[in-house]
């Protein structure tokens, strides 16, 4: 990488120790994505939010260096670990809930927008076409990258902070015009949003950058972010277009694929909570499951999370939503809850495959893998 | 071997065909790796020479790295078929030297003493 003068000085030290460990953090990044040189980036999400991920280590490394550091550009945040609102409704200790707090007074002594959300690209106004930014949160860069027509790394916790501390990022293939590696051939009818978030774990498995599909457009909202969030949760890959892509490979995704991942996750016939919303659930897509739902009421507690906006934008909405059992949290979301244990649930239900694969793997529960339309219609009176 | 994060270490070497999810798959209490999916299933990381493909998952894995760097449970160093960004940057942070290699060669050493000196590029068997 060719670093400019005051690039190799914050290297060695001659700015301090924060710009030091900012810079390393993105030479290691740059030469490992065979980047050319460091560029300047518009707008940072960072992950490394949540208590339940980062625990001490990540608690106390932010402590360390929030007297010091602060952001160059424009800095949004991911989820925590709960509502204030309702946090006490949960088992979460006062040590976890001490801790949280310490979190968010860091990022914002740093200057970060305390968003508390992994879908930025819903609640905030997106740039002009071709901005540069680095997002860490997996599904939301996927859909900068291939919906908003932004530029992003699928950034880590460290690089996206260290972009934040500089307000620059590696110039590497991701940032330019990247193209397909492989092409995923939908071979099935009439695609859930379930169905395009296993389609999205797939697709992320078999490409390493970027995936054409072809054969099926995700048509709404609920259909991008669930082929985003599953794409996110599987791999490398970081970007979707549904452009041909001549001269790959085609792999096919029909029933059978979509079985195996089906068998992969699903562990459990039923559960006793409904979670909806990994990534958090829009306003509108609130909305239309209260269009879907005419008035009918769960008869599993359904746990709905959501940005803090979202929640608060919904409030005309709150009463019809706990008349149905559903429960809106905000600045938190499903994906490594502390919300949810073997200890207080026997399983979940859920339609987001993210959800699903963290739900399993990091809290141990059993999951039961529906689309929203098969939990209404299994679930609702 | 390209250098990501430089350094010299010595270690059991640990290798497997299969990614790694350092968010979730691993305890960062122990360093033992909890998915019972995973070939390396309850195998320790600690002061291991680890050999992987690459890693996958939520780019909050880096700071399950540097968790257990903290908890003293980490790998002494690792290498990887190809970077990504959540093993290359909880490395750069946790200073655990990284280097990336065809480790598909290096299933022959699994679980003899190796050193690795990232710095000079080389890998010796003790």
């Amino acid at each position: 990488m060719i670093l400019t003068k005051y690039e190799e000085g914050a290297l060695r030290g001659e700015h301090g120790d924060i710009l030091q460990m900012a810079y390393r953090i993105l030479v290691a990044t740059g030469e490992a994505t065979d980047a050319d040189r460091l560029i300047p980036i518009h707008w940072v999400h960072l992950s490394g939010v949540n208590y339940n991920t980062i625990g001490d280590a990540g608690e106390q490394f932010l402590r360390s260096i929030r007297h010091k550091a602060r952001v160059q550009v424009r800095t949004t945040l991911n989820p925590a670990g709960f509502d204030k609102d309702t946090v006490h409704e949960y088992a979460i200790t006062d040590e976890f809930i001490k801790k949280q707090e310490s979190i968010k007074t860091s990022y914002k002594m740093m200057g970060v927008e305390t968003s508390f959300s992994c879908i930025p690209y819903d609640i905030f106004d997106i740039p002009t076409a071709g901005t540069q930014v680095s997002f860490a949160e997996s599904n939301a860069a996927i859909h900068a990258n291939s919906l908003d027509k932004l530029k992003t790394n699928k950034e880590s916790s460290f690089s996206a902070l260290a972009s934040a501390l500089t307000g620059k990022s590696p110039y590497n293939e991701f940032r330019g015009d990247i193209s397909p590696d492989v092409t995923v051939d939908v071979d099935m009818p009439n695609l859930t949003e379930l169905d395009w978030g296993m389609l999205g774990l797939f697709a992320g498995r078999v490409s390493e950058k970027c995936v054409s599909i072809s054969g099926a457009v995700p048509s709404d909202r609920r259909t991008c972010k669930a082929l985003c969030g599953g794409m996110g949760t599987s791999g490398t890959c970081a970007k979707f277009t549904t452009d041909t892509a001549p001269d790959t490979e085609h792999i096919s995704f029909g029933r059978q694929e979509a079985k195996k991942i089906h068998d992969e996750l699903n562990t459990a016939e039923t559960g006793d909570t409904i979670i909806l919303g990994s990534p958090q659930l829009s306003l509108p897509e609130i909305e239309s499951l209260i269009e879907m739902l005419r008035g009918r009421r769960f008869t599993k507690r359904c746990m709905l999370f959501c940005p803090r906006t979202v929640k608060e934008s919904a409030a005309p909405h709150i009463e019809t939503l706990e008349r149905a059992n559903v429960h809106l949290l905000a600045d938190c979301c499903a994906c490594l809850t502390p919300l949810l244990s073997t200890d207080d649930t026997d399983g979940v239900i859920t339609n987001s495959i993210k959800g699903a694969y963290y739900l399993q793997k990091s809290n141990g529960l059993d999951v039961s893998l529906k689309s929203l339309q098969d939990i209404i219609r299994e679930y609702s009176r | 071997m390209k250098r990501l994060v430089g350094g010299r270490a010595t270690g059991i070497l640990v290798h497997t065909d299969q990614p790694i999810n350092f968010l979730g798959m691993i305890n960062k209490d122990t360093g033992v790796i909890q998915d019972a999916s995973h070939d390396l299933y309850k195998r320790s990381l600690r002061d291991t020479i680890l050999a992987f493909p690459h890693g996958i998952g939520s780019s909050v894995g880096a700071y399950t790295i540097h968790s257990l760097k903290i908890n003293n449970v980490a790998p002494s160093a690792m290498l990887c078929g190809r970077p990504d960004l959540t093993v290359v940057t909880g490395c750069a942070v946790a200073n655990i030297p990284l280097a990336i290699l065809d480790v598909s060669e290096m299933k022959l050493q699994n679980n003899s003493k190796i050193t690795v000196d990232v710095d000079a590029g080389t890998i010796t068997r003790d």
